[in-house]
């Protein structure tokens, strides 16, 4: 287990290192601080004077070990645009990404579970078709799109009649039919203030409703994926023998289906959940547009807009961060539900 | 009455080109604390044979006809609910591959104790004694260790009697055995043979044997049937067929074993290999390989190319091959007539 | 796959004897699909003869005939058959030319895509050692940053470098060039798999006992065994490009409005579907779903058909 950390750790360490040289790589090439710090005005001469004194002029590796001793205690300079440290912008703005992906992460594992395995029990059952249909077309939306079609349809409402208004079940079913808008689809409301920056949508129950959209149109496009994902493997892990084996102990099927079955389809499940939350994150650049939900993808497309290369770095290197601890987790959880791990330090 | 009794079972697999036979007219009993071998090549529906007495076989097969009685109880017509009490208590099987038997996210203490828990109301602790004592039987070294092992941990030759140890652990009336030996390593066959061997004698259990190794099979069976493409062609006492084998291809086997050989000759081989069961020769289904089925006239006997052989009584054997039949009709005729 | 007789088929016959023409004759679904995708690509490279207007042009939009609804909406002109957009342009039209610019991108940045990975990935799983962890390495770095989000990132970069002008100017050559460099590494990882599958087989050995060079027996043996493999990622991979496109035309990072892709043909609408004007928005998604629907479906179906080792998790 011991080992099995140590290997994790120096992985990360590599990946950080590698991120760390792209951002400064970009820092070093795309920004100038001086003209931020500045102006136009000020003469040629004395900008060259404040060159050296940052150590501008200095050579790369030098340089790129400054940018790497900051970047350690999280000093990454300050934000063109808001004239702060930009740790603390993303501070302000983490909060709301995180939860937002934290609802997601909720439906899609309390919703792909479930839907997975029953698919993968009664493949021929017709809600089982109906899944597999559902997460196609789930695949093939993207997810902007999604977010679009949810607030025409539930914050804006939609009013169809294609059934005669003037007869009584005519009208039932043009109201069926017809959506009544009015969810929350703008920002996040008044969230509820925690501690320090954090302020949260899950204190209230208004808060939970301007949530809605945005985490489900997250969860749209992983969704489908995971649930064919889970009754792929678990077809195929209920062809095995062991299976088979247990159900020659004479094993109640619910237990074959529920451990013997299920705890070997969430291996390669875990595998592919840990690359998947990268592009989670990814999304919520999306969601968070669509939605002016107020959180880093949002702050990160803005800081693009107005060349704050600064906070764009910061962005990279805290993103980075995030995909290395769970990736890290991932693998913890992998190994903890894999008992081929421990040993090896790989899988068999 | 035998304590199983398999009667006309007939079992198909629904596929897309339409119905396979996979089993046909398969009839024998078993005797408490019997041994009985069922041999034929890969392909000849042993397996299928093996998983059909515990209504186990995979979607798309099914049991399309006949009856297995276990103690009186028909297996095939009962409930899910019903089998599962058979299942693992009263009948136990061991699969082929240890390798693939046993579920490695799950401890071999798990593993077993799932089995007591699914069968006897016990507490976790007699559960566990039970099986410490059952891997003693199977001679693994410090089963308390062992039981909290994964499978990865343990050598094939380990996993295998791991699996016999679970097979044990109801103390069953019966044990199906399908290839116990041959994803081993050839150095240890010999020795879980024996162990399995000496558990099922110890304990009273009848054993179904089902394997291609013809030279286990008559060391060890008192019964045994021969089967091919589905079917059983030969069937009786081991020793009966083994030394006076009535079936061409029942003899093509004992002639193919490595003792048979002449030194310095080749080893005799049947020509041509097991048809496939959604493509069976007409007739009988070994005529193409059978050396026999020409007459003293030099013609092809008709009924081997057209019709599928009967069974014929022959000694204490039973043979479904046109030959037998007519050499025991022209016995009968000779007799009647002197 | 082909059943090869003493007679020589020819193409035509071998093709129509074969499994992937039987399996697709039973599957309507995947019929359809095929109908469906050949249609849309049609007319998208159709598009200039086929449109009523040139939404590039100008002298052609009439800004007063703005957000008009489609002909089944009450006030819709019969001149626009899908109504028209902010600008005036005519809806159906733009989607037409929209498609054709999200299908050039999306074939074009999995061409580069292949090209690269394939290449990658017969090193990698050729030559193994260094090279291949170090190219492994890299895969999972970018795969574990998930590929939109590199994409996004390269595409801020690239924008920023050359800035927004020039970047509008050379916005397909530049989206092929950020999505096919973002999106390599399933193809590296697809292929070595089958490579290494592949390696260790008799033909290659006997390839190299005859004194071929590796360049010849990795481009001349290994790699035509792992072409059906490559093929069936390819199918998710046109609709994985399409929606990266897409994603990052939504972003502002592709394709400028003067020259929509469907991806940015939504994001303009975006901005009116509170005033009620769903159809500027709703219309090109509609399109590009039914286009990526029909790809991934064929995708699905060949996948079913063929059954290579695709690489896992």
């Amino acid at each position: 287990m011991i080992a099995f950390l140590v290997k994790r750790l120096f992985h990360a360490l590599l990946v950080m290192f590698v991120i760390s040289i792209i951002a400064f790589a970009i820092q070093d090439n795309l920004g100038d601080p001086i003209q931020q710090m500045v102006g136009q005005s000020v003469p040629e001469s004395e900008r060259a004077e404040l060159r050296e004194e940052l150590g501008l002029n200095d050579p790369f590796l030098v340089q790129y070990a400054r940018f790497a001793v900051n970047a350690a205690q999280f000093d990454f300079g300050y934000s063109y645009v808001f004239n702060q440290p930009t740790t603390e912008v993303i501070a302000r703005h983490l909060p709301a990404t995180l939860e937002l992906v934290a609802a997601a992460t909720f439906l899609i594992i309390t919703l792909s579970v479930p839907i997975g395995v029953y698919s993968a029990i009664k493949p021929r059952a017709w809600l089982s078709r109906f899944f597999m249909g559902v997460s196609i077309v789930g695949i093939s939306i993207p997810v902007f799109l999604t977010a679009i079609m949810l607030i025409q349809l539930f914050a804006i409402g939609v009013s169809w009649t294609p059934f005669p208004v003037d007869t009584a079940w005519g009208s039932w079913l043009n109201g069926v039919i017809s959506t009544e808008g009015g969810m929350p689809a703008y920002g996040r409301g008044d969230p509820v203030p925690v501690f320090g920056t954090w302020e949260t949508n899950f204190a209230s129950l208004e808060g939970l409703t301007y949530l809605v959209l945005p985490a489900v149109s997250l969860a749209s496009i992983m969704l489908p994926l995971f649930i064919r994902l889970i009754r792929a493997e678990m077809l195929e892990v209920m062809q095995s023998d062991y299976v088979k084996f247990a159900r020659a102990k004479g094993i109640s099927m619910r237990r074959i289906y529920f451990l013997h079955a299920l705890k070997n389809t969430m291996l390669p499940v875990i595998t592919v959940g840990g690359v998947q939350i990268g592009t989670l994150v990814a999304y919520t650049i999306l969601t968070e547009t669509v939605f002016q939900w107020p959180g880093m993808g949002l702050m990160f497309l803005d800081a693009i807009e107005r060349s704050d290369i600064p906070l764009i770095v910061t962005y990279l290197m805290i993103v980075g961060l995030i995909f290395v601890i769970t990736n890290t987790i991932v693998d913890l959880i992998y190994g903890l539900v894999n008992p081929t791990i421990k040993l090896t330090g790989k899988p068999a | 009455m035998a304590l199983l009794e398999v009667t006309n079972l007939d079992v198909r697999f629904g596929l897309r080109q339409g119905e396979v036979r996979a089993l046909r007219d398969v009839n024998f009993t078993l005797e408490r604390s019997e041994r009985l071998g069922i041999v034929g090549e890969s392909g000849a529906g042993k397996s299928v044979a093996a998983f059909s007495l515990l209504n186990l076989i995979a979607k798309p097969g099914f049991i399309a006809g006949g009856s297995i009685n276990f103690e009186g109880k028909t297996l095939n017509t009962m409930s899910e609910r019903g089998l599962r009490k058979v299942r693992g208590n009263r009948i136990s099987m061991i699969f082929q591959d240890p390798m693939m038997t046993l579920n490695p996210v799950l401890s071999i203490g798990e593993q077993m104790v799932e089995c007591l828990k699914a069968h006897r109301r016990i507490s976790g602790k007699e559960a566990r004694a039970i099986c410490l004592d059952k891997l003693r039987q199977v001679q693994i070294p410090s089963p308390e260790t062992r039981l909290d092992q994964y499978p990865h941990e343990l050598s094939g030759g380990m996993r295998q009697r791991v699996i016999i140890a679970i097979a044990l652990l109801l103390d069953p009336d019966i044990i199906i055995a399908d290839e116990p030996t041959t994803a081993l390593d050839v150095t240890i066959q010999a020795e879980i043979m024996a162990l399995l061997l000496e558990l099922c004698e110890q304990h009273n259990v009848g054993l179904i044997l089902i394997t291609h190794d013809l030279g286990v099979v008559s060391q060890v069976t008192q019964r045994m049937l021969v089967m091919y493409a589905g079917r059983v062609i030969e069937q009786g006492p081991t020793r009966e067929i083994i030394n006076d084998p009535q079936h061409p291809y029942t003899q093509g086997l004992i002639n193919a074993l490595p003792q048979m050989a002449t030194p310095g000759e080749k080893l005799n081989q049947i020509r041509g290999s097991m048809p496939s069961l959604s493509n069976l020769p007409s007739g009988c289904a070994f005529h193409p390989r059978c050396n026999f089925i020409n007459r003293a006239d030099g013609k092809p006997r008709p009924a081997c190319t057209e019709q599928v052989p009967g069974f014929v009584e022959s000694g204490n054997c039973r043979v479904a091959c046109h030959m037998v039949a007519e050499m025991i009709e022209d016995r009968r005729l000779k007799e009647e007539t002197s | 796959m082909n059943a090869s007789s003493s007679a020589l088929p020819s193409r035509w016959e071998r093709f129509r004897d074969s499994y992937l023409f039987y399996s697709f004759k039973r599957d309507m679904v995947a019929q359809v699909s095929l109908v469906v995708f050949i249609a849309l690509v049609a007319v998208a490279v159709l598009a200039p003869w086929l449109s009523p207007m040139n939404p590039y042009d100008l002298a052609q939009i009439d800004i007063l005939a703005s957000e008009l609804p489609p002909f089944w909406v009450e006030g819709s002109d019969a001149q626009y058959l899908l109504g028209t957009d902010a600008q005036g342009r005519d809806m159906l039209s733009t989607i037409l030319y929209g498609a054709r610019v999200s299908l050039i991108i999306g074939f074009g940045a999995v061409a580069l895509q292949a090209l690269i990975g394939v290449c990658f990935g017969l090193l990698a799983g050729y030559l193994g050692g260094r090279i291949d962890a170090f190219l492994m390495r890299l895969a999972d770095i970018q795969l574990s940053f998930s590929t939109l989000m590199v994409a996004i990132i390269v595409g801020a970069l690239v924008k920023a470098i050359f800035g927004g002008e020039t970047f509008s100017a050379y916005a397909v050559p530049l989206l092929v060039l950020i999505i096919g460099l973002a999106e390599w590494p399933q193809y590296a990882r697809t292929v070595r798999a089958s490579v290494l599958a592949e390696k260790n087989k008799e033909y290659v050995d006997a390839a190299r006992v005859m004194g071929l060079r590796s360049k010849r027996i990795m481009f001349r043996h290994v790699l035509p065994n792992t072409l059906s493999p490559i093929f069936v990622i390819s199918t998710v991979q046109i609709a994985n490009a399409i929606i990266s496109e897409a994603a990052l035309s939504f972003l502002g990072l592709g394709m400028p409005e003067t020259h929509p892709s469907l991806g940015s043909l939504i994001k303009s609408g975006f901005d009116y579907i509170q005033s009620g004007s769903w159809w500027i928005t709703l219309i090109p998604g509609a399109l590009l779903v039914v286009l990526v629907l029909s790809i991934n479906l064929l995708g699905d179906w060949l996948r079913d058909v063929m059954n290579p080792r695709l690489y896992k998790g």
